[in-house]
């Protein structure tokens, strides 16, 4: 005891010399920029791809037209790893006299990025560029928060039915028409052929789980005046998740392996020949096509509840922003509208098959490759996006809607105590952005 | 002889600080600090909007300790942290020690092979092992289902059988350290007093309990320690076996439920809280477990 009283009196000292020599509070940093040179080197971060080389030709052809334009400027291009993107463009924000001067991003995380203060505010000119009258509006709706465009849409991605056509032809069936045709097509495939999932489930899929809440007129929220309520507990959400959800049994996917699956572990199940239907992107074709069902699948969109209608699909897809740090915003602006214009989106669509967010770039892109016509399909009928609040980055990453689906999934709590308590977390989440 | 150390204490008293210095300011700067912004930062409103710029910092008091005992999920979390934690040091503490009394008793060459296979766990870092592990208990292509016949039985599903997967992986990487430093303590113990135990005929495990325990007292005190401090605060295995925490959270711990508040959602001040409470709870045990030894009139 006496040793420890001699120790506490200089360690205290000690202690309160420190408090007093360093800064007291933790860092701010400060985003906005101070002015806006013509000339100089631009840097731009963009997401690496699993196979990037096609989409760095592109890249490359875009900037050189870039360069021819302005003399003495130089532009830095580095693709950065999509597991890590969310740390690397928040420490952007924090040490601005590193951070790039454009970068690409994913469409949900637009609201967050804005609130942060990291993307420059371009309405204007967005306005006055020609190509954006052709954009489509579910392409610009994600790069605008409260009425102001903070970037420019670089390309999309909806989801559809996957299906394999030799399965389909062994047992008579044919592409369901409505959700409860679709739910009984995978429930005989899994019946007829049980080392099969009639159709690959996930419960931590959000992006796949949606349209099901979407197609029974639910929402995930509801805005009015600027402020986010959530709706993923009223009665029509409510149908769809149940309706998500009665997909996960021993006749269909059985819930002890697939309350764990992502969207990818779905995709991989069909690609690897595990599963008679899936609900894959456009950008899976890659995926699938190197499986072993290569050649044996077809697509359709995702059906509705009546015949002929379609699933709303979830807008995924990036976009490109100017960082508000940027100290070189003209520069940054205009090779912005180099890389998601026109010329270039119809060419990285060639290389990597990304879906255009024009709507005249992409029925050309329809003609050239036919496969992606359920996809156009889908987009046509009306893809909704997430939130636009800040908030949602938040319920995302917090992995709320996941939670829920497993809860149900896993029998922990019925539809309506799940779907309440995803609801009081939204809401807290939404309201603690505001 | 008396006099002269008496006036050393009184003229010098301040000596010893002076060699203890250099040690202090590093520790000060590396320990102190970070645990003072640690503190500040769970009183303050602050999120990736505060970080960047976006939005003012602003005072929150005892806001976010607020919100996290309001949250049944803390509490929930907090109590599968100490279960979760005790079972693991128990289960790595009665192993490690049992094995370490059987490389006493082998030969030199199956001790050999023991030592290399539990040095073996030891040096595996914790990823790749909760990687292989998971693989072996993979329900799919996992060989442990195979060699038990067990079809395609998910570990990861239900709760309990994924913490005892977990625990498997927790004391399979863990018990070498408990195994190879009672194993020299046991060495460094008189052979005359344990075969003076054996000639008075005592047991194997009366030996144990009444001569080797005591002697290892000091050694087991410190290998206690270290465990509840590395169980408790056990992040990676968790985040890797079960997916971040497991279906609907059911296998979160504090750890990894502080990483999900501070970085997968950015609230960086809630997370701070959490840190403060995890420090103040290992300190509190780790004083108390000191206190209890003290009064039982050892000293360490």
């Amino acid at each position: 005891m006496k040793l420890s009283a001699r120790l506490a009196v200089p360690a205290a000292a000690l202690v309160l010399a420190g408090l007093t020599a360093t800064a007291c509070a933790p860092q701010t940093s400060d985003t906005s920029a101070e002015n806006d040179e013509k000339s100089g080197t631009l840097r731009v971060w963009l997401f690496q791809e699993v196979s990037n080389g096609p989409k760095q030709k592109v890249v490359d052809r875009a900037v050189d037209a870039f360069r021819a334009r302005h003399e003495g400027t130089d532009v830095e291009i580095e693709y950065i790893p999509v597991e890590t993107r969310a740390q690397k463009i928040k420490a952007a924000f924090n040490d601005p006299k590193s951070a790039p001067d454009l970068i690409e991003y994913g469409n949900t995380d637009t609201a967050g990025y804005v609130e942060d203060g990291g993307l420059a505010d371009i309405t204007e000119e967005f306005g006055g560029w020609p190509d954006a009258e052709d954009t489509d509006p579910t392409a610009k709706q994600s790069v605008t928060v409260d009425g102001k465009v903070y970037g420019a849409p670089l390309f999309v991605g909806v989801r559809a039915l996957y299906y394999r056509t030799d399965v389909f032809e062994d047992l008579g069936l044919k592409p369901p028409k409505t959700q409860a045709e679709l739910v009984a097509t995978a429930k005989r495939i899994r019946a007829e052929k049980p080392e099969l999932y009639g159709l690959a489930v996930g419960g931590a899929y959000t992006y796949g789980a949606m349209p099901f809440i979407w197609a029974h007129g639910g929402e995930l929220a509801e805005e009015s005046g600027g402020t986010y309520t959530s709706a993923i507990d009223s009665p029509a959400a409510r149908k769809g998740i149940k309706a998500y959800t009665s997909l996960f049994g021993d006749d269909n996917c059985p819930a002890a392996k697939c309350a764990e699956m992502g969207g990818n572990d779905t995709v991989t199940a069909f690609a690897s020949g595990k599963a008679g239907m899936a609900i894959g992107g456009d950008f899976s074709h890659a995926a699938v096509e190197a499986g072993t069902v290569k050649g044996k699948y077809a697509v359709v969109p995702l059906p509705g509840v009546r015949a002929g209608e379609i699933a709303p699909a979830f807008a995924g897809g990036n976009n490109l922003g100017v960082l508000k740090s940027s100290s070189h915003r003209t520069l940054a602006v205009d090779l912005m509208k180099e890389l998601a214009g026109k010329k270039t989106q119809g060419e990285l669509f060639d290389a990597m098959g990304f879906l255009p967010t024009y709507t005249d770039v992409r029925e050309t892109a329809a003609e050239k490759e036919p496969f992606i016509e359920p996809f156009i399909k889908t987009l046509a009928a009306g893809a909704k996006a997430a939130p636009a609040s800040p908030g949602w980055a938040q319920i995302d990453s917090s992995l709320v809607l996941p939670t829920m689906f497993q809860e149900v999934v896993s029998g922990r709590k019925d539809v309506a105590a799940a779907s309440g308590d995803a609801a009081e977390k939204m809401n807290d989440a939404f309201g603690a952005a505001r | 002889m008396s006099g002269t150390t008496a006036a050393a204490r009184r003229t010098g008293g301040w000596t010893p600080w002076l060699y203890l210095a250099p040690a202090l300011v590093v520790l000060g700067g590396l320990l102190v600090y970070p645990i003072y912004q640690l503190g500040l930062i769970s009183f303050l409103e602050y999120t990736q909007a505060q970080v960047s710029g976006g939005e003012p910092t602003t005072f929150k008091g005892l806001g976010n300790y607020a919100t996290l005992f309001e949250d049944p999920q803390f509490w929930q979390v907090l109590l599968a942290t100490v279960v979760f934690a005790a079972a693991c040091v128990l289960a790595t503490l009665s192993l490690g020690c049992a094995l370490a009394v059987l490389l006493t008793r082998v030969r030199a060459v199956p001790r050999l092979a023991l030592m290399m296979a539990a040095l073996g766990a030891w040096a595996t870092p914790a990823i790749t092992g909760s990687t292989v592990w998971v693989f072996l208990f993979d329900p799919d292509f996992g060989p442990v289902n195979q060699v038990l016949g067990l079809g395609d039985h998910s570990w990861t599903y239900g709760r309990y059988s994924a913490f005892a997967l977990v625990l498997l992986e927790v004391v399979w990487c863990s018990f070498p350290f408990v195994m190879v430093t009672v194993y020299a303590g046991i060495r460094a113990i008189p052979g005359e007093v344990l075969e003076a135990a054996s000639l008075d005929g005592a047991s194997q495990w009366r030996i144990w309990r009444s001569v080797m325990a005591p002697m290892l007292r000091p050694i087991l005190v410190v290998v206690t320690i270290q465990s509840v401090i590395w169980d408790f605060k056990i992040f990676t295995q968790i985040y890797v076996m079960t997916n971040g925490g497991g279906i609907a959270g059911q296998n979160l711990v504090l750890n990894v439920y502080a990483y999900q508040k501070a970085f997968a959602s950015s609230q960086y001040s809630l997370g701070s809280a959490i840190g403060v409470v995890m420090l103040v709870i290992l300190l509190a045990v780790t004083l108390v477990y000191l206190r209890l030894l003290r009064r039982q009139g050892e000293e360490i």
